[in-house]
């Protein structure tokens, strides 16, 4: 089955890399080399093999090896297997928006708002909708944070309010506005059907209709959120896998400051 | 003999304490009602179905007891008049009262005795019911046979019970002993039951009778195919608490997660609305032979699993004795925990398997249900493999009862059909290679292992002291458990609580409690 494994034809290609074309590394530059699987909704044997090899062959696979299958249940067979991508992407044409702020430790923002902002910065949080996963906002905003780093409650400088889940977004938006919040932060980990864009949009209409979107730093997290999807919903930032406390804590204080400054360049004023 | 150098004379000590705060509870709970009490009341003597407006005929009959100002009295007693005032069944009247052809107010109000008898076929018609699902539940195991603990445990939650069907059988047939199909999110906090067969739903499938009904044939046909009974779980735990319970109980369920703390914590239920919920849903699922679970587990997803794990003893103290009260053999007490802790960790394989070994020695006979690594998975299903493998080794160790596989692409989406077979496999592998691991190895005294399950016991007893000064309501709105503080009168469902008129009576609880369970 694992014909070709230890093969070394085709590996007459262009070695040296080029950023301008990017593929797969497997053991050699340039290879192509992919591993993945999938399930096919036909009964495993020959015929499952081939269909899955030719399917491979539509993905831009060449040499699609199926190293594993086996029938799950009748009539769907399972596939583990591996290809060489003929696919290359331009690395030095990528461009992803990023949140522009510089990630400090806890001390360094604390120290950050005391001297130029001079008050605790308000930061209320929620999972929204019928979300029920408190984990996304709870690693941000509790005392305990995550994996070490530590929540935005632990700051000498936030004031905080974390909601919990299943917060509906006109109680949110009605919170927020009491508790006079300088940032809200939004949590969606649920996303089938793509039900966090829906609600996620929902906040923000709900925030303009309300006349207080320009007033806050809106900010949306969770693993499927990432900055340039938060943007196109009409967030500030967003905050995706692999980002903690600290990432946001030092955006909110970097762009609260931003904000007072450009309000005092244009009001020639002080803060009122 | 204790594998760890337990004290049992200490876990005697933490028992006695758990049941005087469980006591505690019951004399409040007693006095009471609610509105699913009343709506489940309904349910068992036979009402069912939905209105023009899809309104569950229950929660007619119940808005309708409390719109006139009577719902002290019970709904039992009021149907007991109208079934003498009418001649007509429950079902009937509750069809008139959703047409508006029928005042509750306004029939003519008999003796408690009276409204008892009159309810009496009724009641014995649904206690056959529930005593016939036993009765074809234990055909069954005798038939087919069951997997060997521990049950493999499997989810399914792709939001169409059509599509959950073509899953479930699927996993049975890869080895899954135990299908649950996870209901749709924000399903725990509506106030009324869903009704028919339903197709859409987000992150799960909604739970009605029909669903219930579909997805038990479908497991009995595939149990006779692979030769395994295999058992159905659903979700209790939420505002309609008891009237899932029984709908359950007729559909013979085998296991329900049922358990308050859960629903309060992590969904903001008000604590005395549920609590009184779950005296009445697990008498339900105690006298029907469903193994109830309980959601200790979800503790260590907020709070931490090395320094917070005497909060779950605690909680599995509180919640046997709380079950004992409601007629639960212990053989039914799926009591939960999970493996959390930290894989940076050092040792930390050590600690999960001295407080697994642990829950099992202190409650030796209940199918302790183990719930696998969430909260450090990362995406990474490599290393999530390796967790989840860990994991079982950890249970096919320490015997524990129902085995909630783990996915490898746990954080990333619901199950795909071949995560579950990866998962399955994963187990069965693992289960079978170490089948007797348990029996063979014997820890080193007063090593690593031996002194983490003595020190969670004590530290376990220091908090239930604690608890049985401040009572179980006022230590939930300490933040007792997973870190979450709830106000005694917060959360959802409050409106719903009355206290019991002297005319109420629950046809059902003492005849759960007392007839046989054959």
């Amino acid at each position: 089955m694992s014909k070709g494994l230890y093969s070394t034809d085709k590996k007459n290609f262009d070695k040296t890399l080029n950023l301008k074309a990017i593929k797969p590394y497997g053991d050699t530059m340039n290879d192509g080399k992919t591993q993945l699987s999938f399930t096919l909704p036909v009964p495993d044997g020959e015929e499952a093999v081939e269909a899955a090899k030719q399917l491979m062959k539509k993905m831009g696979f060449d040499d699609p090896m199926i190293v594993y299958h086996k029938e799950l249940t009748k009539g769907f067979t399972f596939f583990i297997a591996y290809g060489s991508c003929t696919h290359t992407v331009d690395y030095t044409a990528i461009h992803v928006p990023k949140v522009k702020s510089t990630t400090w430790s806890m001390e360094e923002t604390d120290e950050f708002i005391k001297k130029n902002i001079g008050r605790k910065i308000r930061v209320i949080g929620a999972t929204t909708g019928t979300d029920a996963h408190t984990v996304g906002i709870d690693a941000i905003m509790n005392m305990k944070g995550y994996a070490g780093h530590y929540g935005l409650e632990r700051y000498k400088m936030f004031e905080t309010l974390n909601m919990g889940s299943q917060v509906p977004n006109e109680e949110f938006v009605a919170k927020a506005i009491e508790f006079q919040a300088d940032a809200l932060l939004v949590s969606q980990t649920v996303t089938q059907k793509n039900i966090h864009i829906k609600n996620l949009t929902e906040l923000v209409e709900i925030l303009e209709a309300e006349g207080i979107r320009d007033k806050v730093i809106l900010i949306a997290g969770g693993p499927r959120i990432t900055h340039e999807l938060a943007k196109e919903l009409g967030y500030d930032a967003g905050f995706g896998a692999n980002t903690y406390a600290e990432d946001v804590a030092s955006y909110i204080a970097q762009e609260l400051y931003r904000r007072i400054q450009e309000k005092n360049k244009n009001t020639g004023g002080k803060e009122e | 003999m204790s594998k760890l150098g337990l004290d049992f004379k200490k876990v005697k000590y933490a028992r006695s304490l758990a049941k005087k705060i469980a006591d505690d509870v019951q004399s409040f709970v007693d006095k009471r009602s609610t509105v699913s009490v009343e709506r489940t009341i309904c349910r068992l003597l036979g009402i069912d179905g939905i209105d023009e407006n899809e309104v569950p005929l229950p929660n007619i009959v119940v808005d309708h007891i409390k719109e006139k100002g009577l719902l002290e009295q019970g709904a039992a007693f009021l149907l007991g008049n109208a079934v003498i005032e009418t001649g007509l069944t429950p079902q009937e009247i509750a069809e008139k009262i959703s047409k508006g052809d029928l005042d509750l107010s306004r029939v003519k109000v008999y003796s408690r005795e009276k409204a008892e008898e009159a309810l009496e076929p009724f009641v014995d018609d649904m206690i056959k019911r529930i005593q016939d699902n036993r009765r074809k539940r234990n055909e069954y195991l005798e038939k087919l046979g069951e997997g060997p603990q521990p049950y493999l445990y499997v989810i399914v939650a792709t939001g169409n019970i059509y599509e959950d069907v073509v899953q479930a059988q699927a996993a049975a047939r890869q080895g899954a002993d135990i299908i649950a199909v996870i209901r749709t999110t924000g399903q725990s906090l509506l106030d009324y039951v869903p009704y028919g067969p339903t197709t859409e739903g987000f992150g799960g499938t909604m739970a009605t009778q029909e669903n219930f009904r579909i997805m038990r044939k479908a497991l009995d046909e595939v149990g006779e195919e692979v030769g395994r009974y295999i058992r159905l779980v659903n979700y209790a735990s939420g505002l309609c608490m008891p009237e899932i319970a029984a709908m359950g109980a007729m559909e013979r369920l085998d296991v329900m997660l049922n358990d308050a703390l859960y629903g309060i914590l992590f969904r903001d239920i008000n604590m005395k609305r549920t609590i009184i919920d779950q005296y009445f849903s697990r008498v339900i699922n105690g006298f029907a032979g469903i193994i109830i679970n309980t959601g200790e587990d979800n503790y260590l997803t907020t709070a931490d699993a090395y320094e917070e794990a005497h909060t779950v003893l605690t909680s599995n103290f509180i919640n046997e004795q709380l079950a004992l009260i409601a007629g639960i053999p212990e053989e039914q007490m799926g009591l939960g925990h999970a493996f959390e802790m930290n894989p940076d960790l050092t040792n930390g394989f050590l600690y999960e398997l001295a407080q697994a070994q642990m829950l099992r020695e202190i409650f030796p006979k209940a199918p302790l249900k183990y719930m696998p690594p969430t909260k450090y998975m990362t995406g990474n299903i490599f290393k999530g493999h390796v967790q989840d493998a860990l994991f079982n080794v950890v249970s096919i160790w320490t015997h524990q009862g129902i085995q909630l596989l783990g996915m490898l692409t746990e954080a990333i989406h619901t199950p795909f059909m071949s995560d579950r077979y990866l998962s399955i496999e994963n187990a069965r592998y693992i289960f079978n290679n170490l089948k007797d691991i348990g029996d063979e190895v014997e820890f080193k005294k007063d090593g690593i292992i031996q002194k983490r399950a003595q020190q969670v016991l004590d530290e376990s007893i220091q908090l239930l002291e604690k608890m049985v000064q401040d009572g179980l309501f006022v230590s939930l709105s300490k933040g007792t458990f997973a870190n979450i503080k709830r106000p005694i009168d917060g959360g959802k469902g409050l409106d719903g609580v009355f206290e019991k008129g002297k005319n109420y009576f629950n046809p059902f609880v003492k005849r759960m409690l007392e007839d046989e369970r054959p």
